[in-house]
């Protein structure tokens, strides 16, 4: 039990994908201009990572490592990622219109989103089980709309400020990343102090 | 567009990651030296001309609604190439990039062009222009990681250099120093060319690479 908190609260908060890893930073510069929409699409991004991973793990166990067509994983990954999207989309749209509605706008950005194909290497990088990597994609999926909250309510505030002119836009918002990400090193002791590892 | 432009056009005025802000994961993530940077910009720009070459060469080929996930395969053929050509012979570059190598595949630039440029153009002009946007990436990565080695451990390139004079802010070595770095050239860029050189100010839909998938691709996108 304590192992899989370990894992849970070092995907969301120690390595958190976008500001420790930088695992899909596309979407959090580009999505995190209002709240809403920074929402959807991180739930989208969430249900996607744990899909593709429960999907991944028995194809990596049951097929690649038996017959030894491992080189084959970053193909074969992307291309379950891609199918799995346009599946999920189809689905949505036939018999939850409403859920379609608000997160299926985003989830074509999803197939090229870094962290869903990083998510899935990285488990198996790590060793981790079936469960392990459920629970880390999981946690890696939280991190992500943690991260993308948070910058969202910065980004509005930070909408009017007086920048030098040369820092108004981008530079303003790449800046302000790197103070989230700055604070986010103050969680790197937590996890020995909360499990005393 | 003759061949030299198709060059310069990717390196300079469309330099994809400090003009177009595409590829910012790799830019932010592998820049903690100039080696490091170096290396992924050589191996996203080996991927980007032979995907180049080869979608310009199948462009009359691939159905028209198919051509994304045949993009992507092409793509991950080369980068799973490139993956074993470094693991085979730059061990060192290969344990330092990590996880980029396979993630090269999601790459915008790559998509992007291929998807914008390569599909619609010659063979030639879209080798020229893998070149081009090849080496503006690498150029990008090369000056972050340079100032990142230099700022943050006092060296270039594995030499040291201003170590012994004062000390280095180890925190350009880490996440937070990659985005203020990168924050800090594109103002640099901004105010050299006096806000004209960077046409979208935020981070839109015109260079996404799904663009052509994404139903609300020019309705607002994602905003």
């Amino acid at each position: 039990m304590q192992e899989m908190m370990i894992i849970l609260f070092s995907a969301i908060l120690v390595n958190n994908f976008v500001l420790v890893k930088f695992l899909g930073i596309c979407p959090f510069l580009g999505v995190s201009k209002k709240m809403d929409s920074a929402v959807g699409m991180s739930l989208a991004v969430i249900f996607v990572m744990v899909l593709a991973k429960a999907v991944t793990y028995p194809i990596q166990t049951g097929l690649l490592v038996p017959l030894q067509i491992g080189y084959l994983q970053t193909i074969v990954f992307i291309l379950i990622i891609a199918a799995l999207v346009q599946l999920v989309e189809i689905t949505l749209k036939r018999y939850v219109p409403a859920l379609h509605q608000s997160l299926g706008v985003y989830l074509p950005l999803i197939t090229t989103n870094c962290a869903v194909l990083g998510v899935t290497i990285l488990n198996i990088d790590e060793k981790y089980t079936f469960f392990q990597s459920l629970l880390n994609s999981f946690g890696a999926g939280v991190g992500f709309l943690l991260a993308l909250v948070l910058f969202s309510g910065i980004r509005q505030r930070i909408e009017n400020n007086d920048f030098p002119a040369a820092f108004k836009g981008v530079p303003a918002v790449l800046i302000a990343a790197s103070i989230v990400s700055l604070s986010f090193m103050g969680f790197s002791g937590v996890i020995d102090g909360l499990f005393g590892h | 567009m003759n061949k030299l432009s198709l060059l310069t056009n990717g390196i300079i005025k469309e330099n994809p990651v400090l003009i177009l802000l595409l590829g910012t994961c790799p830019t932010l993530a592998v820049t903690t030296s100039a080696v490091n940077g170096l290396g992924m910009g050589v191996s996203t720009m080996a991927v980007l001309i032979s995907s180049n070459i080869v979608i310009a060469l199948l462009k009359n080929i691939i159905p028209d609604k198919v051509r994304i996930p045949s993009f992507i395969v092409v793509i991950a053929g080369f980068v799973t190439i490139v993956g074993l050509l470094l693991q085979a012979y730059a061990p060192e570059i290969n344990e330092a990039l990590g996880l980029f190598i396979p993630l090269i595949v999601v790459n915008c630039i790559i998509l992007g062009r291929a998807e914008m440029f390569a599909s619609k153009n010659k063979v030639a002009d879209a080798a020229f222009d893998g070149i081009g946007m090849g080496l503006g990436f690498t150029f990008a990565l090369f000056l972050m990681g340079s100032i990142r080695e230099l700022v943050g451990s006092g060296a270039w390139m594995g030499i040291k250099l201003t170590a012994e004079l004062f000390d280095p802010i180890s925190v350009f070595m880490l996440a937070p120093g990659a985005f203020f770095t990168y924050g800090c050239l594109v103002a640099l860029i901004n105010y050299l060319s006096q806000g004209k050189a960077i046409k979208k100010t935020e981070f839109g839909c015109a260079n996404c690479a799904s663009a052509a998938s994404c139903q609300l691709a020019g309705k607002g996108g994602c905003e």
